[in-house]
Parts: structure tokens; C-alpha cells; sequence
């Protein structure tokens, strides 16, 4: 390319000669104190491209400089046994778990929230194209991809405005990616008003001698920046967008998005892997938040030397771009690989057989500093580690906050419960018509779920499950959860609640759960209420994984989700990944006729039922109500449950398997019936008597470590026996029918599937469909 | 038995459309986009897919690429191609196939398990089927309305060329608002099939809703051998 002579360059000479120029520190979202570090650390002030760097890795998206001291929790609370399984762990792009047989998965869950509020389909699309690129630069061929979606309130402005895009460009990226999209959440509550949560998980696999890191060793080895052109979009994201709580009165941030191209996504996918089958790759570094200044700091920060790099070689798609701006782009589509020269020629031809540009714009050196040049002239030179590990850290003020006392005083206690049959059948229908509960196909029908052919199961069904190994069946299924309103009611006990539901989702599938990766959606850490709940919930996790053996192997935490000074609910959502030997042997979540018309189906519920209705669905829907406590958590009765599960589906004792969650029972046997059209004979009394609670109780409750299972008859005793090894819980409840066409919970009430599916599947198409 | 799978860059379903190849018992052969030959293979899959990003229009990039100049000469010459969503997008832009695919009615993607009708059990493709049996296969596009004038769409019904058609209930809509239904179509001599939904995503027990799509790819091993 050619050269293009910048004006007026503010080099590192120049600097040191100019040490009273005033600069632009606090519109690049620096604190003053922060700034005078740096100037500390230079021994000088910085050249405005440095200030650049420094601004976006030390924003609270890149540094995590209000939740590291928190987040130390999670290794504090691995012990070895649990690391055992864990190949590559916090820090990295993504964490690597060892699934056997020789293969490794990574899986990460990212947030893109702010930038999808500015611009939902850009926002939503960018968001899977970074952690899908994260798991790329791991060595993995990304396998599937998953999105947890939250916002405001079903019918309110802002929910029309930012749904259908954000439900857009989560598809059309993913979908012209090849990607299936197994699973995800979309939750409806006013406190994402203003503030949508797009959270996206991708899982890629590889061989474990596969594994390639992010560092820049070797002297002389050539760093190559290769993938799409460099442009003008998403400049400072990192900081401006995701570090900042939008005001009314605040400039429009419409720059500051990204802007996607799935299809350069996907070449540069099976380019990057072609990369890796030739072996020429040394380091691999994805480009993402804070574009070129993170991959180089970060490159050059892990290796054991410096590095040496020319801005001027890298290919723009606006040549006007000025310096600090190319090094700040958030351009997507970009990778940027260490290798050695005896390699180069190779790593050409496969970049050009997959028409990828491909550029050396730098190299490793023996010194100890990060130099970027603009033709001659030096424009940063830094400690690479003071840029990207050696951030401020935080420890900022915490209170719990005052309205919690009331919020927890107000149990649902007094609220008015059905009293008959006709009442019981009712609330169920407008639960299940409900925005949370309600069928999501509108929105997950626009999501390819079969592209690569390994999908075992996808939403609804309680966990996404896809094959890893096509000889021996060998695969992974994960589970992403949430229940926001029970974190706001207790966040300590809502993030265990999140990794509880998630590690039962997955061993409801049939796999076994062995790793976790959360997202922590949080308002402003300014706030010490809400630094309060967000500490509160990384103990719970931190703790509860310890409890459950199961190591976090990273994640993201996304600060300054809140509008003016109402945050969010705290969300910190918990991806719980396991595994399984074959997965065609995966339980479904619906009821379904058994091979050869075999004969009767038994239902049984596992676990037992108390009154607990804090933060519930029902108190919700009823009631508008949210208050009180949220259900107990009792992580060594999830995990007994889990290995009935998994031993269950692993004999092939169970026919179908469903958690119970949000709605409780009723929700439950609803969906399972309407999964495949299968109706069921219900009764409940034995179990209203064992747990002492009415039939409303039973079937609305949200207690957890419950779940309901199909048993042909001819597996009942062995079945049976598992539940009493341990003492387990479990009471037969009834029976499928595929006949009677109709939920008859006996004594209360017989609600026909016609009619529960109209009401089920009307919600979404009514407000959002355009035909 | 070789049968020849084209991967253009964007293509998505060409791993899937090879397996399928393998389970039926055939032998899956990579043809690369930028490459003129095919390898003398004995049938040829345009997979599902994205070509060159479908920015322009679906297909029509795909349909100048090299592969494209060996592959329609052949097809023309009697070679089976069985054009799969994207493939059969390409098919129509290369006037293989007649008519057009336009954006679904209702403007979003669509993935979903789809009851298929086989119309036409005679064509290289399908003549394992039965005529009007109901199969059950995978649909996924963004640009899934089959379109064309008339007089096309009587002589396609005239001549017994429409392969597929969407079972949709009284007083529905077919997914995707293609004119009469019409989800696969043929040419003349029966050897060029396009059809928007997916078989080789319905190959296997366990992933995808039934063995349907398995039908395709015995259907045209056994064409190639008795040809």
C-alpha cells in the first residue's frame, strides 16, 4: 500500500519535549488520577496515541478495574480437583475444558448491551461475530452459538424499537455464519427498559494439541494483521459505550457501533483453521474491544519480549483515519497472528486461496517495550503489560442497599391464590401466555438451529446439545440462565440460583456438568448498592461452583447497565457447559410416543415442593408483585439430582426429562406436553400430602432441585431404585396420554392442548409479527 | 459412486451435503469454487449457504464463479445437480432452472421442521419417493419465495416439473409465500433439481426431524448406476 504522510503527528520525541500540552484525558473517559499514572509510568506525558491505548484497556470494559478484586474469588475457590479439567483458564480469550477422547471445547459468553441499545441490529450482530472470534483465536472451530436476550417490557416503545433489530442481526450474522443457534433466553421485565441485555455464547472444539494462546514470543517472528481493512466504526466502544451510563441529554454515540460482515466472518473462520491444520500460527490475538491497541499489548504483554509495529502498514478503509483512531477501531472481521519467517510464505497462499488480506506489520524484539511507528516516526513506546494487565484496580465503596429490608418485608404471603379448579386452570393459561413464558419460536425461528448437522437438541428443549466427534457421538450441551428478579430480591442467592438452574438444565439433557462461564450484568459499580449486589453474586457463584466441583473458566462483566440512576436488576448469568459420551442418547424435554407403541408412560416428579413464591412467575403475572425471598438453594440436592439425571438418561431409563423452573410444575407439564402434542393424566395428592402443601403450591412453587421425568413402564423399578440409592426424593405422578389430547391435572381440572397452545403461541406473533 | 459437493466462499450446508453422501453410500468429492473442473464426478450438490455473503442477490455472484462454467455445460448434458436453498438459488440465476427466489412474505428468516408433498417421483433426485408421499425435512432461508410469471409457473405444473410442494393447511400460509406452494422444481429431462428446504440436514437418527432427506441421495446413486 501506499504511503499516506500524516500531518502534524504527535511523536514520542515530541512528547517528552511538551510536557505541559494539554490533553483530551477526560473525553477518552479517563479519570484524572488515572491519567497522572500514566504519566508516571512514562515518565512523561503520553503521545496522544498512547493516551489512545491506554484510554480504551484501561476502561472498565477491557480492565475490569471495579470487579477484578472481586472476580479473584473465582480462582480463590478452585481447587485442584475441580481444575483437573481445565486446560486453559481465566484470562485467556476463553477457558478450555478436556472433554475426553483427546478433545478440548472453549466456550465464552460475552455481553454487547449498550451497543445494541444504540443500534439493536449492528449491536446484536457484533456481539456474536466478537465471542465467536474470541473462540476462533483459541485454535477451535466454533460449533454453536447461543444469545440471552432481555427486555423491557413486552409492549413498551423502546422493546418495539430494539427487539425485532437485535432479533435480526443475532440471526443474520449467526445464520450466514453457519453457526447453529441451540438455545439462549429472552426474558421481558421493565427494568431492561432503555437498557436491553444481549448477551452471546459461543462453544468451539478442537483437538487439545490444538490449542493456541495470545502471545508474541520469539525474536524476529512477524506479526501479521490479516482479515478485513481497518475503518473508521467503533471507534472508542469500549470506553465511550460500554463504560458509560447513557443520559438524555448526551450526544448521539451512533460512531461508536461496530458494523458486521458475517460472510468476511466466515471465510476468515475456515482461513484461521486452514491456519492452524498448517501450523504457521505462533500466537493468534482476535480484534475486538479496543481493536488494535488491545491486540498488540495483549500479543506483546503475554510473550517474553517487546514488540515493534507500523500503523502506516495497516490496511485502511479510510486513509484519513488519524493514528490514535486506527489503533482505537473496533473494525470487526480482523485477527492478528505471530509467525515465524520460515513460515510466512505458507500462511500467504492460504490467505489468499480463502481471498483474505494479509499484511506483516510488524515483529517480535528483544526489548522489553510495545514501539508502533508511523513510517519513521515513533508514536508509542510503553510497557505492554502496564497497557493491558497492570490497569487501575478498584476497590470501591459497597452498602447494601436500604430498600432491600422493605423489598424482602413484602412476601407474597397475602396475595390472592386461586381457590378452585376453574382458578388453577386459569392461571396456568395466562402463565403460559405470559411474555417470559410464552413460545419463543417467533424469535428462535428466525435462528438456523441445523447448519453443520450436529444438533441433538435447541431451544425449548432445556439445554442445547451438539455433537463434537461425528465417529463416537461424543458432544457437549450447555445451558445459559438468569432469573434477574430473584437476584434483586437476594443477588447472592440469585446467582446460585442461576448456576443451579443452568447445571440442572444440562444434566436434565443427560450430560454430565463440568465447567461454567457467566456474564455479570450489572448497573453503575459507582454505586455502592449495586457494587454490593455485584459482590454479592460473584461469592455466590464463586462459592456455589465450589460446592457444585465445577471451575469458572472466565466470562465478562458488563458495568453501567442502568439509565440516569435506576440499574437494572442485577443479572448474572451462568452458562453451565457439560458433557456426554454419545449425545443422540440426550433426553428430550417433550413427552413423545415410545418405538413400538410400548406400553403405558409413567411421570414422576423428583425433589419436593414448599410454598416459595418470592420473585416467582405467578406472583409476577397475578400479581405484578415482586418481593419477599427467592426460593432456597441447596446445591448438594442439585447435585444429587444431576446424577439421577445423567445416570438415568445414560441406562436409557428416561424418556423425556424437564426442569422445573419459572411457573413451577404446571409450567412444566404444559410444556412437555406441548412439545410433541402429547397430553398427560396428572394427580396430586400423594404429593401434596407428603410436602404438606395445597395443589396451588404444588404446582405453581418455585422450589428448586426439581424435575420431571417420562419412565416407560418397563424401566419404572430400575428407575425406582436409582431415586432410593440416595434417598432421593420422588413420587409417580401421573402418566402421558397421547389419546385424551388434554393436561387433565385429575380432581382440578382438564385444560385441552388446543386451547394451551393457542395461548402459549399467540403472545410474540401478536405484537411483533408482521403477517 | 462419486458425487461432487461445491463449496463457494459462504457456503454452509457443504459439510452436511457430503455426510449425506456418506450415509447414503456414495462417495463425497470437494469441488472448489475457483477451481474449472469437476473431477469427473457423477452428480453434482449445490450446497445451502451464503455465497460471497448473498449481498448483491442470492446466487448471483455464485453463478459466474469457474466451477459454474463446467458445471452448467454439464448439467445441461444430462450430469445430476441438486441445488439446496442457496444452491437452488444459483440455479435459477444460472437459468438452469426457471423463475426466481425473492425475500420470504414475512420479511424475517425462517428455520423450521416442514411437511414437503414429493409431486414429481421420476426425476434423478427423487426416484425413491413415492408419488405424493408427505416427507418431513428442514427449512431455513432468508430468500426463500419462489417467484416467476404465469405462463412459467403453468408450464412447470403442465409439464409435471414442480418436484415439491409445502403442505399447508386449510387456510394457511406456506412459509415463505412462494406462488402455488411451490417448494422444489425440475428441468425438462429430470436430471437439474432445486428445492429450498434442506435433506442433508435430515440424514441421520438423533439430528434433524426424520431420515426423509436420505431418500435424495439413494435416489440419485441409483440413477447414476442405471444411466
Amino acid at each position: 500500500m501506499t504511503f499516506v504522510a500524516k500531518t502534524n503527528i504527535d511523536t514520542v520525541e515530541h512528547a517528552s519535549t511538551t510536557a505541559d500540552t494539554q490533553q483530551p484525558w477526560a473525553a477518552l473517559g479517563l479519570k484524572a488520577d488515572e491519567y497522572d499514572r500514566i504519566r508516571e509510568i512514562l515518565g512523561r506525558r503520553p503521545t496522544i496515541a498512547e493516551l489512545a491505548m491506554y484510554s480504551v484497556m484501561w476502561s472498565e470494559h477491557c480492565s475490569y478495574k471495579s470487579s477484578k478484586v472481586h472476580l479473584a474469588q473465582f480462582s480463590e475457590n478452585t481447587t485442584d480437583e475441580m481444575n483437573a479439567k481445565l486446560l486453559v483458564g481465566i484470562g485467556e480469550n476463553a477457558g478450555v475444558v478436556d472433554i475426553g477422547d483427546g478433545w478440548a471445547v472453549t466456550f465464552k459468553v460475552e455481553s454487547h448491551n449498550h451497543p445494541s441499545y444504540i443500534e439493536p441490529y449492528q449491536g446484536a450482530a457484533t456481539g456474536v461475530g466478537g465471542i465467536v472470534r474470541d473462540i476462533m483465536s483459541m485454535g477451535a472451530r466454533p460449533i454453536a452459538v447461543m444469545d440471552s436476550l432481555r427486555f423491557g417490557a413486552i409492549d413498551h416503545a423502546d422493546t418495539l424499537r430494539v427487539l425485532p433489530g437485535i432479533v435480526a442481526g443475532v440471526g443474520g450474522y449467526g445464520n450466514c455464519l453457519g453457526l447453529p443457534n441451540i438455545g439462549g433466553e429472552v426474558v421481558f421485565d421493565s427494568c431492561y427498559q432503555g437498557n436491553p441485555l444481549v448477551n452471546a455464547l459461543s462453544v468451539g472444539k478442537m483437538r487439545i494439541e490444538d490449542i493456541h494462546l495470545a502471545k508474541a514470543s520469539g525474536v524476529g517472528n512477524l506479526v501479521v494483521l490479516f482479515g478485513a481493512k481497518t475503518g473508521g466504526d467503533g471507534i472508542g466502544g469500549v470506553s465511550v459505550l460500554a463504560s458509560e451510563t447513557f443520559d438524555a441529554d448526551g450526544s448521539a454515540k451512533r460512531p461508536a457501533v461496530q458494523v458486521g460482515d458475517p460472510f468476511a466472518e466466515k471465510v476468515l473462520i475456515e482461513c484461521c483453521l486452514d491456519l492452524y491444520a498448517a501450523h504457521v500460527v505462533d500466537g493468534i490475538q482476535d480484534l475486538g474491544g479496543a481493536g488494535l491497541s488491545c491486540a498488540t499489548s495483549e500479543l506483546a504483554s503475554n510473550g517474553d519480549g517487546g514488540m515493534r509495529v507500523w500503523l502506516d502498514r495497516v490496511p485502511l478503509r479510510d486513509t484519513s483515519l488519524r493514528v490514535e483512531e486506527i489503533l482505537m477501531s473496533e473494525s470487526q472481521e480482523r485477527m492478528m497472528a505471530v509467525v515465524e519467517p520460515a513460515k510466512l510464505a505458507e500462511f500467504m497462499a492460504i490467505t489468499k486461496r480463502w481471498d483474505v488480506e494479509a499484511t506483516v506489520v510488524g515483529e517480535v524484539t528483544d526489548g522489553k517495550h510495545l514501539e508502533v511507528f508511523w513510517g519513521d516516526e515513533q508514536i508509542i513506546d510503553v510497557p505492554p503489560r502496564s497497557v493491558a494487565h497492570d490497569g487501575p484496580i478498584y476497590n470501591r465503596p459497597m452498602q447494601r442497599p436500604a430498600y432491600l429490608d422493605a423489598l424482602q418485608g413484602n412476601v407474597p404471603d397475602d396475595l390472592a391464590r386461586p381457590a378452585d379448579g376453574e382458578g388453577l386452570k386459569a392461571a396456568l393459561l395466562s402463565l403460559m401466555a405470559s411474555p417470559n413464558l410464552c413460545d419463543k419460536s417467533w424469535i428462535t425461528g428466525q435462528y438456523d438451529r441445523y447448519v453443520m448437522g450436529n444438533t441433538a437438541l435447541a431451544t425449548p428443549d432445556d439445554a442445547g446439545v451438539v455433537r463434537v466427534d461425528e465417529e463416537t457421538g461424543r458432544g457437549v450441551a450447555i445451558s445459559t440462565d438468569c432469573n434477574s428478579r430473584y437476584a434483586k430480591l437476594d443477588p447472592y442467592a440469585g446467582a446460585q440460583l442461576a448456576l443451579a438452574e443452568a447445571y440442572r438444565n444440562v444434566a436434565t439433557a443427560g450430560a454430565v456438568p463440568l465447567a461454567i462461564s457467566d456474564c455479570l450484568n450489572f448497573g453503575s459499580p459507582e454505586d455502592p448498592g449495586v457494587m454490593w449486589q455485584f459482590a454479592e453474586a460473584v461469592r455466590g457463584i464463586a462459592q456455589g461452583c465450589r460446592t457444585l466441583g465445577i471451575p469458572v473458566t472466565g466470562g465478562n462483566v458488563s458495568l453501567y447497565n442502568q439509565t440516569g440512576d435506576v440499574a437494572i436488576h442485577p443479572t448474572p448469568l451462568v452458562a453451565v457447559l457439560g458433557v456426554m459420551d454419545d449425545v443422540a442418547r440426550r433426553t428430550p424435554s417433550g413427552w413423545k410416543a415410545t418405538v413400538s407403541g410400548e406400553s403405558d408412560q409413567a411421570i414422576y416428579v423428583l425433589g419436593t415442593t414448599a410454598d416459595e413464591f418470592g420473585g416467582s412467575a405467578w406472583t409476577q403475572v397475578a400479581h405484578d408483585h415482586l418481593g419477599g425471598l427467592p426460593p432456597r438453594v441447596d446445591l448438594e440436592r442439585e447435585r444429587q439430582l444431576g446424577e439421577i439425571l445423567v445416570g438415568a438418561s445414560r441406562d436409557g431409563l428416561v424418556l423425556a426429562a424437564h426442569d422445573l423452573s419459572e411457573g413451577g410444575l404446571a409450567v412444566a407439564l404444559a410444556e412437555a406436553s406441548l412439545r410433541n402434542g402429547f397430553g398427560a393424566r396428572i394427580w396430586l395428592d400423594e404429593v401434596c400430602e407428603r410436602d404438606g402443601v395445597d395443589a396451588f403450591t404444588l404446582l405453581f412453587s418455585e422450589s428448586t432441585g426439581r424435575a420431571i421425568v417420562a419412565v416407560a413402564a418397563t424401566a419404572e423399578a430400575r428407575f425406582t431404585d436409582l431415586c432410593m440409592a440416595t434417598g432421593f426424593a420422588h413420587a409417580r405422578i401421573g402418566v402421558v396420554d397421547g389419546e385424551a389430547g388434554a393436561l387433565d391435572v385429575q380432581g382440578h381440572f382438564t385444560l385441552p392442548l388446543d386451547e394451551l397452545r393457542t395461548a402459549h403461541t399467540s403472545t410474540l406473533p401478536a405484537i411483533f409479527a408482521s403477517r | 459412486m462419486r458425487i461432487g459437493v461445491v463449496t463457494f466462499p459462504g457456503s454452509l450446508d457443504d459439510h452436511d451435503a457430503r455426510r449425506a453422501v456418506r450415509i447414503a453410500g456414495g462417495e463425497p468429492v470437494t469441488l472448489w469454487h475457483g477451481d474449472d473442473s469437476l473431477l469427473d464426478v457423477d452428480a453434482v450438490v449445490l450446497p445451502g449457504g451464503f455465497s460471497y455473503g448473498d449481498y448483491l442477490r442470492a446466487g448471483a455472484i455464485a453463478r459466474f464463479a469457474p466451477v459454474m462454467s463446467a458445471l452448467i455445460p454439464a448439467a445441461k448434458g444430462g450430469l445430476p445437480v441438486l441445488g439446496i436453498c442457496n444452491g437452488f438459488q444459483i440455479l435459477c440465476e444460472s437459468h438452469l432452472l426457471p423463475g426466481a427466489m425473492i425475500q420470504n412474505d414475512h420479511r424475517t428468516f425462517i428455520c423450521r421442521d416442514q411437511r414437503l408433498r414429493v409431486e414429481n417421483a421420476t426425476t434423478a433426485w427423487t426416484s425413491d419417493f413415492m408419488p405424493g408421499e408427505e416427507i418431513t425435512i428442514v427449512l431455513k432461508n432468508q430468500d426463500g419465495q419462489y417467484v416467476a410469471d404465469e405462463a412459467t409457473l403453468d408450464e412447470l405444473e403442465g409439464e409435471g416439473r414442480v418436484t415439491f410442494r409445502y403442505v399447508v393447511e386449510e387456510g394457511g400460509h406456506n412459509p415463505n409465500g412462494s406462488y402455488r406452494d411451490i417448494a422444489g422444481i425440475t428441468n425438462r429431462r429430470g436430471n437439474v433439481v432445486g428445492l429450498m428446504p434442506h435433506p442433508e440436514h435430515s440424514v441421520e437418527a438423533g439430528y434433524g426431524p426424520s431420515l426423509d432427506g436420505l431418500t435424495f441421495f439413494t435416489s440419485v446413486l441409483k440413477s447414476v448406476v442405471n444411466a
